[in-house]
């Protein structure tokens, strides 16, 4: 398999022209960053609806909670680093806490930023994202299911957190059968019956990918797409782990408070099985080319099987 | 029209104090401070509409130094927004008037706030979407002087001088005074003036207890266009009370029943003067 190749945050800043359309009352702030963040084509059709705040985020945070208050769908946009990390407890404070409706963009999330090093590779987002009341939490894993992500979240009213990625990845979902997208609904991209890899982000086609190897092995793995990490699917997941019976979480994140965190939680009150976690450890990440640094700190396909074996011989051992 | 700004504010006065007191916790000082410029602004300068709290083209106010909230809670609660004896469950479990405001669950009140800095940034987005939709309501903030310590202070006034926002009126109550002790010794921010007129915006210094100064200077920020404005109020702490004015420790202390009724009865007789004059 080998689809088109797109950056997630590539695919944001066109469908961000389609829905300017639709959403006349949509505007966009940036913090110096609109080339990057790939707001700048709207900045240059909407010039009206743009606001570049400068190097500001605090101050961009809560000035779109301001016009949310007035009727505007403010989407504002910075790495993830400034967007969720620097802007943290505004979003908190001014957005989460009277659940007002802006969405928060946050791009080159994760280790896969590359060059610019830990300082700018945030692992950290889901979790500070995850923990607010109220917030909804969205991390598409490529281009397509992003355009359908960036669609879903304007039609929702309340405060989301979007997470996009720097670095181009394969297009993988616009190929499944049946795949449909729905905020807080998991999709099931491939059925298996031996383990569940429960993936987000970029790590969705890679977890298929590692699927891939353990079938020549013999071991069937069922994967499935997390795009709403909150809220979360909690049926799919209770059904995965029932039906398979050990669970493997995939993300470029930290597993401290991100999508490993979630369906552990999830499953060690709903229902016990081993879950291993498969992201960033406790550690910052370094500099390098992306799929360098991605190698580097094992978010790949074959150290995604790795886990998985060690995974499934857990369950083996069990039985 | 002055003298009814006084007995409002003398009520708003007694209202904060009854709310702090039943609370045994709040910020009187900085409440009674800036209680003046809010009276003046819910009595006279703002177009709202305690039937209609969220009618989309009133003016907005947010209180950037959201820990006054008793302040905005007695103005709001005089004007109509919810009845008088709420302000007694003012910090308490068993009503929702917190300890900083909540827009969410408090009828009149624009924008939660309570962390410091903040606010004027959102008063900054409700400026910018007054000029966005083409509405022509205004909107208000007003900020401590400790809070101008927050950089996020900083950045916002920067942004409401790029976007020419005439729009919007801040108020600093310059009190002098914070929680640790003197603004010029915590950490010195003069001169407020000469800064936000570097920042570009249009300055107007005024005594922020007198009414017939904060009536003028409202209207001049009216007027002034192609820059936003900031009204520098110089205030006293714990303005109104004898013992409680220019002392930092009514920062963020309730008054012991014998203090509450001492204060209270000051302003009662205040109260009874001003309406023995000009009727009630």
């Amino acid at each position: 398999m080998a689809g088109e190749k797109i950056a997630t945050r590539v695919a944001y800043g066109q469908e961000l022209l389609v829905m300017a359309e639709k959403y006349p009352n949509m505007v966009v702030l940036d913090a110096d960053l609109s080339s990057a963040t790939n707001t700048n084509a709207f900045a240059k059709k909407y010039p009206e609806r743009f606001y570049n705040c400068g190097i500001a985020e605090q101050n961009m945070t809560c000035i779109a909670a301001g016009m949310s208050t007035c009727g505007l769908i403010p989407v504002t946009n910075s790495f993830a680093m400034f967007a969720a990390g620097r802007a943290f407890e505004q979003i908190r404070n001014s957005i989460a806490y009277p659940h007002l409706n802006v969405k928060i963009v946050g791009s080159h999330g994760g280790l896969s930023v590359g060059e610019d090093g830990a300082t700018h590779q945030c692992n950290e987002d889901i979790a500070l994202m995850r923990s607010l009341p109220g917030m909804t939490v969205v991390v598409p894993c490529d281009g397509y299911e992003m355009k359908l992500a960036l669609q879903a979240i304007l039609a929702y009213e309340g405060p989301v957190y979007l997470r996009m990625c720097r670095m181009a990845t394969e297009i993988v979902t616009d190929r499944i059968e049946g795949y449909r997208f729905e905020l807080g609904k998991g999709v099931t991209l491939r059925d298996g019956e031996g383990i569940s890899i429960v993936a987000t982000g970029i790590t969705v086609p890679m977890a298929l990918r590692a699927a891939e190897q353990l079938e020549e092995e013999g071991i069937s793995a069922r994967v499935i797409d997390i795009h709403t990490i909150k809220p979360l699917d909690e049926e799919l997941i209770l059904k995965a782990a029932r039906e398979t019976g050990v669970v493997v979480t995939v993300e470029e994140a930290s597993v401290i408070g991100g999508l490993g965190s979630t369906v552990s939680e999830l499953l060690g009150s709903r229902y016990p099985v081993p879950v291993l976690r498969h992201g960033v450890n406790d550690e910052f990440g370094r500099s390098g080319k992306a799929t360098e640094v991605l190698e580097y700190y094992g978010i790949t396909p074959e150290k995604i099987a790795e886990t998985a074996r060690n995974a499934y011989g857990l369950k083996t051992e069990q039985e | 029209m002055l003298h009814e700004l006084q007995i409002a504010a003398t009520k708003a006065r007694i209202l904060i104090l009854e709310g702090v007191h039943a609370a045994k916790a709040g910020h009187p000082g900085g409440s009674l401070s800036c209680v003046d410029a809010l009276t003046t602004l819910y009595f006279h300068e703002m177009k709202v509409y305690p039937l209609n709290p969220d009618y989309p083209d009133r003016d907005r106010f947010v209180l950037s130094k959201g820990h006054c909230a008793p302040a905005l809670y007695a103005v709001l609660a005089l004007k109509g927004f919810f009845p008088k004896e709420d302000i007694r469950l003012l910090r308490s479990i068993k009503g929702h008037m917190s300890g900083h405001p909540d827009m969410v669950h408090i009828k009149g009140v624009d924008m939660s706030t309570g962390s410091l800095g903040q606010g004027i940034s959102t008063a900054v987005g409700m400026a910018l979407a007054a000029k966005q939709l083409k509405k022509d309501y205004r909107t208000y903030t007003i900020l401590g002087d400790g809070e101008m310590d927050e950089g996020q202070v900083w950045e916002a006034i920067m942004a409401a001088a790029k976007w020419k926002l005439d729009n919007l009126c801040a108020m600093v109550d310059v009190n002098g005074l914070q929680i640790d002790g003197r603004t010029e010794d915590v950490m010195p921010t003069h001169p407020l003036d000469r800064k936000f007129e570097a920042f570009n915006w249009h300055v107007i210094t005024i005594d922020g207890n007198d009414y017939d100064e904060i009536v003028d200077a409202l209207a001049e920020a009216r007027n002034t266009k192609g820059k936003p404005t900031v009204i520098l109020l110089k205030t006293q702490k714990g303005r109104g009370v004898s013992f409680m004015e220019k002392a930092a420790e009514w920062h963020g202390k309730a008054p012991n029943d014998k203090q509450y009724e001492l204060a209270i009865a000051e302003l009662k007789a205040h109260l009874a003067g001003l309406e023995a004059v000009y009727g009630r």
